[in-house]
């Protein structure tokens, strides 16, 4: 596959703190790529680097193998999604989706064909005349995308595009987006501080932390081979046990002692908590330390004060992590 | 609670009813009656004093009076949109000090100010003067005592009150949609006809208003400015109820002005709803 956009050792400094710091990737074409990591750790600042509204400090930034740092944002192949979505209020959803076409200088019958298609592609058909204030959110989003999309970018940024809809809206808008994705075949770039958002929705991830990057990976990669400790808690809950790390839902419960080649410790259950499909049972293991099995919620019937012994697959142990 | 509420609007209900109603109603009252000989009023009842109004005379005043105020505010937009788009975009830290400047003149008196636009237009004036001494011309220009000077003392004395809505418009304008203008393309002119100015517009409205509806009534400015030569239907008032002793007559000019300026706003707040936030 061809590399499509490359950031190469980019830096971008503000006056008072350093907020991307000697960040490198590389992102296939086509490919749906997340930049994860808590809010402040310099995701957002890349991505607005890659779109142009801010000047790196240092580093090269390649589309297509040519370097894009000077040019300015409208000069950019590439277009952005913004977390509130930035309609403008005094157009029209179809006068918005028309907007950038209008820049290029694509007017007449490939102008409404290239809309028309775009509406079709985001499923608003008929709503082409509403403002912004007359649609709802997820409304708002999808005409967002298709103002961007009509334009063909190389490259889609989008700025956390979940965050601003109602939770219950968000997984449907997720399995939307993917398909989407795979309709178009365009290469998209999205932020994202929610770490389930990222592992469901992307190719490759890029996760970040105080302005640096941590780890770049396949989901599976960044949450089954993590390269730090910090990965490894990001993505998910884990038992540090012992000096490595193993995720609840690979630790087992026993109130009989475990078969031989397993790693297995003893302790006393403190407590259940219920999630309806499944039950986290935490025990204070002999040493002290605390230790969460995930069970089925069939065999739920640990009591506290009870004697168990936790344990897992040695293959299925986090370890080796640099600090 | 809703008794509560009516007795808030009491101080200033009773003082617009002494004040601002009663003497209006006065005015009205002296609008449709005859000149006393030594001014004031006597009867009988009449409606002369409009029928006046329409003599190509005062017609003129009235119709120099619209086009000074059109001109004026045309100006003060001019002037004060890039001055509010420059206030807007400056670091917060300098904002408030620009905004300051621009108030500033609010803290001498109107009159001091007016007459010091006269040392500097005059014959005599600064200006005249710094050209004259610099070999640049000969006699001095004419400046003061006609329209120019009116414009420009309108223009200098209102643009305060175009900057502030305006700046406050821009202010809230969300910076995403600048940079989602530039994302798809446009350039930053293209952003400023497209996407600026139209989310002005009703900024634009309200400042334009405020500058139009008190030069329909300036009086200080092209009396001193206008030195008697560029009357104003303010003028024309102040000469009636003065000079001329024709209380009536200026009680119906008053009331006409008044009336024109209603029937303006009505006209520019309807067309403001239907064309709100249209595209250019």
């Amino acid at each position: 596959m061809a590399v499509v956009l490359e950031l190469r050792r980019v830096s971008k400094h503000f006056a008072s703190q350093i907020a991307v710091n000697d960040v490198s990737f590389q992102i296939e074409r086509g490919a749906f790529y997340a930049l994860l990591g808590p809010s402040g750790c310099g995701k957002t600042t890349t991505l607005r680097l890659i779109a142009g509204f801010e000047d790196a400090t240092s580093g090269d930034i390649l589309l297509n193998g040519e370097r894009i740092n000077d040019l300015r944002p409208y000069h950019r192949p590439v277009s952005t999604v913004f977390q509130n979505y930035a309609l403008f209020p005094h157009l029209t959803a179809q006068e918005n989706v028309e907007f950038g076409l209008r820049q290029q200088g694509v007017e007449g019958a490939e102008l409404t064909r290239r809309v028309g298609e775009a509406f079709e592609l985001v499923h608003l058909r008929g709503k082409e005349d509403r403002r912004p204030s007359q649609l709802s959110g997820g409304e708002k989003q999808r005409v967002a995308l298709a103002r961007s999309l009509v334009l063909r970018p190389e490259v889609l940024l989008l700025d956390e595009p979940l965050s601003a809809l109602d939770p219950n809206l968000r997984k449907q808008v997720r399995a939307e987006l993917r398909a989407l994705q795979r309709q178009v075949g365009t290469t998209f770039v999205f932020v994202t501080h929610d770490q389930e958002e990222a592992l469901s929705l992307s190719d490759q991830i890029a996760l970040m932390h105080d302005g640096r990057l941590e780890q770049t990976g396949t989901p599976e990669d960044l949450y089954v081979r993590p390269k730090t400790r910090f990965v490894a808690s990001f993505l998910g809950a884990v038992n540090w046990v012992r000096g490595v790390g193993v995720r609840p839902e690979v630790t087992r419960i026993s109130r009989t002692t475990p078969v031989a080649g397993v790693r297995s410790l003893t302790g006393v259950v403190a407590n259940s908590t219920f999630f309806g499909n499944c039950l986290h049972v935490e025990t204070r293991l002999d040493g002290g330390d605390s230790m969460v099995a995930e069970v089925a919620r069939v065999d739920a019937d640990y009591r506290p004060g009870e004697q168990v012994h936790m344990w897992w697959h040695a293959h299925d142990e986090i370890a080796g992590l640099a600090e | 609670m809703d008794r509560l509420r009516r007795l808030f609007l009491a101080p200033g209900a009773a003082f617009l009813l002494l004040f601002f109603l009663a003497p209006l109603a006065i005015v009205l009252v002296y609008s449709f009656q005859t000149r006393g000989v030594y001014g004031g009023v006597s009867l009988p009842f009449t409606g002369s004093n409009y029928v006046r109004l329409f003599d190509s005379l005062y017609a003129g005043i009235f119709l120099r009076t619209l086009m000074m105020a059109g001109a004026a505010t045309v100006g003060c937009l001019l002037m004060g949109f890039p001055l509010a788009l420059f206030i807007a975009g400056a670091e917060p830290k300098r904002r408030n000090l620009y905004l300051q400047l621009v108030m500033l003149p609010f803290w001498t008196s109107f009159l001091v100010r007016t007459y010091a636009w006269m040392f500097l237009l005059r014959d005599t004036g600064l200006i005249n003067s710094a050209l004259q001494g610099m070999g640049l011309i000969h006699d001095p220009l004419p400046l003061l005592y006609n329209d120019g000077a009116v414009f420009i003392g309108l223009v200098y004395g209102y643009l305060p009150f175009v900057v502030l809505p305006l700046y406050a418009t821009l202010e809230r304008i969300d910076k995403s949609l600048i940079e989602a203008a530039a994302d798809l393309g446009s350039t930053p002119w293209r952003t400023m006809t497209r996407v600026i100015i139209p989310l002005c517009v009703p900024g634009l409205r309200a400042a334009g208003l405020l500058v139009f509806i008190p030069c329909l009534g300036a009086y200080l400015t092209p009396d001193l400015l206008g030195g008697g030569k560029t009357v104003m239907a303010g003028n024309l008032i102040q000469n009636q109820f003065t000079t001329a002793r024709d209380w009536p007559f200026g009680s119906a000019v008053s009331l006409a002005l008044m009336a024109l300026s209603m029937v303006l706003l009505a006209l520019w707040m309807r067309d403001g709803r239907d064309g709100e936030g249209s595209a250019l």
